[in-house]
């Protein structure tokens, strides 16, 4: 294709100017028609956006994000989690006998052959410990780092995407990413439960029972406080992510956070700080399971994470929006 | 999105501005040094340094991806970074080489980049990505992900997301880089069809005859300083061109040129070099041909942009290519 085609389908645009308001057409392919290209001269290249179009990187991420093949293994593995606790469940219990009578092993796992439905919440208390908060520990520490170290932040910025707007994309896109892995998990459990075991009434921790619906509710809400649970390691995970231009440095950092402050919560000498550790509530979710449900130590980890949130979204937007991007 | 208004408030037209411009970077080393530049509107503009002489720091701080220690910047009339969201969407930009998503596809690196803008209507989309595609000649490898892409493709991608609107401006750091002689004749074709259009463009290069092809005016920095400015054919003519005598006497033709009052005459092997004479040149020839000087050529060379430059810079500038 010579330059001449090549510069006569690229279309062009003809600029207008009505009243007050620029009005741009699109693009249109003039063929043969040769056409006067209209320059800057006229001073139209400005144009009217709509609020709505902001929207378009949040898309942009997302579909970025979840169509990427390191997301989807993540999400893979945490999928295999309930499959690999039911099958052994099923295994264990082939002859008759009961699983974790003595107290070992995740909460919960003694009751799965009785009831499918726990192994949802099985499968999220083996999961929220480690693999979950690893799996947003990679997304969130990516978020900012991994544009840097590939060179894409620059371009992002002259686009321009906007510090603060694609700071709050990253954000956004990491919640939406703890919600889906956590939703992954739950749905995987219920599938595996159901197929594997019977579903029935459920017998709730106070020893009360409830019907079948009533407890598939409770296990959705369970799933959703999990998935807030991991918004205080989103957070850090994201400030974390502004600090450096190496993705995987960023990923390594918060991982490692996350051990240091798992092993700090056992550690009984360090009671009075232990309430304020991220992960010190995360299994506060079996309360929902109590009749009447038990909201203290529920709403403290959910305000608990909110802080962690307010406290280091304020610091990554602070260094995020003041920082030289020099890579 | 704030308009921008259509003639720019500046005087004489100025498309990038800057006042006693200046980065240090953290640990102290000084970048650029109270830079003072003035594109004007409608240029393609030669910004031209050795490697490592503050011409990518000048532009980040041009596209307000850092911040200046001290001094101001404006580009389209506007302050920079502040006025970031107003002016970029008008700005296409190339810098230190392309960046791409390689588990991304090339058409839909586009996609995303074109999304980051808010001022792009998500309708067009697909048409301003395939229009950016075919100028750029990639349409059909559009498909193919980026990762798999060669430098010079990925080089012309970067150049897609950079006309994916019509620009006010286009910057682009060492376009170049990388591509065989081809792609850079393809690069500079492009370059002056999109300037033909009314699109300033600023062009940084370490590379003196791609600027002489290509640029109306042009800057030189060393060291994080700015040492001349202005139209490429005033900063040629301000250095002188040579007298070039071609003879197999190259001695006697020495002697008479010397006695004739030419200074800096240098021997070669069969030629013979000086400053121009300040008369006619036809007395020289026939002083050479009176003292039985074999004279096989007889000429004033131009001086080219290159000889400009190194006057201008001496022998430390490390011109490559």
């Amino acid at each position: 294709m010579s330059r001449a085609e090549r510069a006569q389908s690229t279309g062009q645009r003809t600029d207008q100017r009505t009243d007050q308001r620029t009005d741009q057409r699109t693009d249109q392919r003039t063929g043969e028609q040769a056409g006067r290209r209209t320059g800057p001269a006229d001073g139209t290249y400005a144009r009217t956006p709509s609020p709505l179009w902001t929207f378009g990187l949040l898309r942009s991420e997302l579909v970025t994000t979840f169509r990427r093949w390191r997301t989807l293994a993540l999400l893979a593995v945490l999928a295999a989690v309930p499959v690999l606790v039911g099958v052994a469940v099923k295994i264990e219990t082939s002859d008759g006998s009961a699983v974790g009578g003595d107290g070992e092993g995740p909460a919960f796992i003694a009751q799965i052959t009785n009831n499918g439905l726990f192994l949802v919440l099985t499968a999220l208390a083996a999961t929220l410990p480690f693999f979950l908060p690893m799996a947003v520990g990679v997304i969130a520490g990516d978020a900012i780092a991994g544009e840097a170290n590939a060179g894409t932040l620059r371009y992002l910025l002259v686009a321009p995407a906007g510090r603060a707007r694609l700071l709050i994309v990253k954000g956004a896109t990491t919640i939406v990413f703890c919600l889906v892995a956590t939703v992954v998990v739950a749905v995987s459990a219920l599938v595996v439960g159901a197929l594997l075991f019977p579903l029935g009434e459920v017998t709730t921790i106070s020893g009360t029972r409830i019907g079948l619906a009533e407890g598939l509710a409770r296990a959705l809400l369970i799933a959703l406080v999990v998935a807030a649970s991991l918004i205080g390691l989103a957070a850090l995970g994201l400030f974390v992510s502004t600090l450096t231009n190496s993705g995987i440095a960023a990923m390594a950092t918060t991982v490692g956070l996350l051990i240091t402050v798992q092993i700090l919560d056992q550690i009984p000498q360090l009671d009075a700080l232990r309430p304020y550790f991220f992960p010190h509530y995360w299994l506060s979710f079996a309360d929902l399971l109590r009749d009447p449900v038990h909201w203290d130590d529920l709403l403290r980890n959910l305000g608990l994470q909110g802080v962690y949130a307010a406290v280091f979204g304020s610091a990554a937007w602070a260094r995020f929006t003041t920082r030289d991007v020099t890579v | 999105m704030e308009e921008l208004p259509a003639a720019d408030p500046d005087p004489g037209d100025v498309v990038i501005a800057t006042r006693a411009l200046t980065k240090r970077y953290r640990g102290g080393q000084l970048a650029v040094d109270g830079l003072d530049l003035a594109v004007p509107a409608g240029s393609v503009f030669g910004f031209l340094g050795p490697n490592g002489s503050g011409k990518t720091t000048t532009i980040r701080m041009l596209m307000g991806l850092i911040e200046p220690t001290s001094g101001t910047a404006r580009v389209l009339g506007r302050p920079m970074p502040g006025a970031s969201r107003a002016v970029l969407p008008h700005v296409g930009a190339l810098i230190e080489g392309p960046a791409l998503y390689g588990f991304l596809s090339g058409h839909d690196n586009l996609v995303r980049y074109d999304a980051a803008d808010p001022t792009a209507d998500p309708r067009t989309r697909r048409t301003r990505v395939a229009a950016a595609l075919d100028r750029v000649g990639l349409t059909a490898a559009a498909g193919k992900k980026a990762k798999a892409y060669s430098l010079g493709m990925k080089q012309r991608l970067g150049l897609a997301a950079a006309l994916l609107q019509p620009r006010r401006l286009l910057v682009l750091d060492e376009p170049t880089n990388g591509l065989d002689p081809q792609g850079m004749r393809e690069i500079r074709a492009l370059i002056r069809e999109v300037a033909a259009d009314g699109t300033t463009v600023f062009l940084s290069s370490h590379l003196l005859d791609e600027i002489e092809q290509v640029c109306t005016h042009a800057a030189v920095m060393a060291q994080g300083r700015l040492i001349t400015q202005g139209a490429v054919a005033d900063l040629a003519a301000g250095a002188r061109g040579r007298l070039v005598v071609t003879t197999p006497d190259v001695g006697d033709a020495a002697r008479v040129l010397k006695e004739r009052g030419i200074g800096d005459v240098v021997v070669e092997e069969n030629r013979v070099t000086g400053e121009p004479p300040e008369g006619d040149p036809a007395a020289v020839t026939a002083a050479l041909v009176a003292a039985g000087v074999r004279v096989r050529g007889f000429g004033v060379e131009r001086a080219s942009l290159e000889d400009a430059f190194v006057a201008l810079t001496g022998e430390g500038f490390d011109v490559e290519g």
